[in-house]
């Protein structure tokens, strides 16, 4: 018996998400007295698999080449069903993500299997198996049973903490996986992809900065910019910002857009609607900046700051270059 | 060309969550319901694709009776005919397989719906009918043009976008801005009244999981305020108090 815990790669790195997963998993698995694998798909060095032993795994199946280095989910679930069956994965894990749905959909489907996205905790395994989900985009939890032989848990960002300190000295054995690929899976054909480079990704960011219509036009970004490059930090939007074209739509964070959550979230002139608050509820520690006092945000806040964004940005990122 | 549009009826994005029976139900006391928005831009994308390629559109939900108005509603934006599964859906499995059970009979083309329902917001649904059918699915699609049987997708990947060509039938998880929302007319809304609602019982199928209680997240505490001359200590406090810088 087994834990299978997939995770995504990006430019050949383990994703920060993902080593979460790992950790997550690992602690599944000592629970219910299974080995933790970990399944990587696509392209990236032993050196940088090894890692996923820090974070509790065994053992990393490995399965590249070129048809698999483009992410596919129709035919990485594929891959998965191969793996789950040869480790006998009786729980299978995922980081919360689009790639990680859509994975889990298309497997579980396939295993007749029940899955829990958004999974928040631990799982209870003694007795009955149950595990806490976030429901209405962060406004509630269900605790929900599974009842299927195989269970899938889809993980959100910050289900459990890592102490970095603690981390296992041994690195994971790393053991190639060639799964047998179908046709049918590769019959779409990828024509382009725009990826913004070098941009820290927003489900990644630690920090985020993010702006609304109290930022009056596209042209008064660079001070939010600037704060974001002190911080280290990536940046967002509110959904008027996109839909007005001030910033791109991949920035759009929101009950439509993307959720995050980040360790430190800092709002730039956004009064907080219910809808941008639900993409942002996950974020440990909240900063609203806002002219108004009235600002629903301030409720959601841990801190707050009533005044002018563009008087107050430019003597928070020298503040911050300070102690960096 | 036939497409499917499916539908989930929940509570508005402004609605107070809360919970009743000792927590094991939601209290739908003085909770305005929608169509999901995500499905939303799918039914829009829907009755335009439609239109222009002069096909069919039928709309289905998985649910209980109180879902009719919104179903209404759908039929009224342009949706030919409806079909309602008579049953409370509290697991995305169960929910695909009814879906798959009907488009096994139909053979739609395109089968559509949001990228995820904003109550469970699990986001499978789409990708286990594509499963059970044995055909491709994607998501979230922004943009979705048809050539004969060959559909272009733009779907949203992290930092950026993908376009693909894939040929039909294709199962699709929707969001903005793949279309504009449409809102009826009101002589959408009168022959909505009588265009056809069928009512169908649900397959049999495992359970495969099941909510057995819910919680609110607990009260956040006090927002501390910073006087904008002192705004400077705010970056002491994320990094002596909150410990997050």
């Amino acid at each position: 018996m087994s834990v299978l815990i997939f995770i995504e790669l990006d430019n050949g790195s383990i994703k920060k998400t993902s080593l979460e997963t790992v950790a997550y998993g690992a602690k599944v698995a000592a629970q219910v007295n299974g080995k933790a694998v970990v399944l990587a798909i696509g392209d990236a060095s032993s050196a940088e698999l090894e890692k996923a032993g820090h974070y509790g795994a065994e053992k990393v199946l490995h399965a590249a080449g070129e048809k698999l280095a483009h992410e596919n989910s129709l035919a990485y679930a594929d891959v998965l069903v191969q793996a789950s069956a040869q480790e006998q994965s009786q729980i299978i894990v995922l980081p919360k993500s689009g790639l990680g749905d859509a994975i889990a959909a298309r497997a579980a489907a396939r295993l007749k299997a029940g899955v829990v996205s958004g999974v928040t905790a631990l799982p209870e395994t003694e007795g009955t198996f149950k595990v806490t989900r976030s429901i209405f985009t962060g406004k509630a939890f269900a605790t929900t049973e599974i009842k299927s032989e195989i269970k899938f848990l889809v993980v959100r960002k910050n289900a459990i903490e890592i102490d970095e300190a603690g981390l296992n000295t041994a690195g994971a054995t790393i053991e190639p996986f060639s799964p047998a690929l179908r046709d049918a899976d590769f019959q779409a054909n990828v024509v382009d992809v725009e990826k913004a480079s070098g941009e820290l990704s927003l489900t990644e960011a630690e920090i985020i900065v993010s702006g609304g219509r109290g930022m009056k036009g596209p042209e008064h970004w660079q001070a939010l910019l600037d704060l974001a490059s002190a911080l280290g930090a990536a940046t967002g939007c509110s959904k008027p910002v996109s839909d007005l074209d001030w910033r791109p739509h991949h920035e759009h964070i929101g009950q439509t857009g993307i959720k995050v959550a980040p360790n430190l979230y800092i709002a730039c002139g956004i009064s907080g609607a219910i809808q941008h608050l639900a993409g942002v509820n996950g974020s440990k520690c909240i900063v609203v900046i806002n002219k108004d006092p009235e600002a629903p945000f301030f409720k959601s806040a841990d801190y707050g700051v009533v005044g002018d964004v563009f008087e107050i940005l430019p003597r928070l990122t020298a503040a911050a270059k300070a102690i960096r | 060309m036939k497409i499917l549009v499916c539908i989930t009826n929940v509570p508005d994005t402004t609605s107070k969550i809360t919970f009743t029976d000792n927590n094991t139900r939601l209290n739908k006391a003085g909770v305005q319901y929608i169509i999901g928005p995500y499905d939303d831009y799918a039914l829009a994308r829907g009755v335009e694709l439609k239109e222009k390629t002069g096909g069919t559109l039928t709309v289905l939900h998985v649910g209980e009776a109180d879902a009719e108005p919104q179903i209404r509603k759908a039929l009224a934006i342009g949706a030919d005919d409806a079909i309602r599964i008579n049953a409370e859906p509290l697991d995305s499995y169960f929910t695909a397989v009814q879906i798959a059970a009907i488009a096994r009979e139909e053979n739609y083309d395109l089968i559509l719906m949001g990228r995820e329902s904003i109550d469970y917001n699990s986001g499978v649904v789409h990708g286990m009918v594509g499963e059970m059918l044995g055909i491709n699915s994607y998501s979230p699609v922004m943009k979705l043009e048809l050539e004969g049987s060959t559909a272009t997708i733009t779907r949203e990947i992290d930092g950026g976008k993908e376009i693909l060509k894939a040929n039909l039938p294709l199962v699709l998880g929707c969001q903005e801005p793949i279309a504009e929302w449409k809102i009826p007319n009101m002589r959408g809304i009168m022959t909505a009244r009588t265009k056809p609602l069928k009512v169908v019982e649900p397959v049999a199928t495992e359970e495969m999981s099941a909510p057995v209680a819910y919680s609110l997240p607990a009260p956040k505490g006090a927002c501390k305020m910073i006087p904008a001359a002192e705004a400077e200590t705010l970056i002491r406090l994320l990094q002596t108090e909150a410990k997050v810088l």
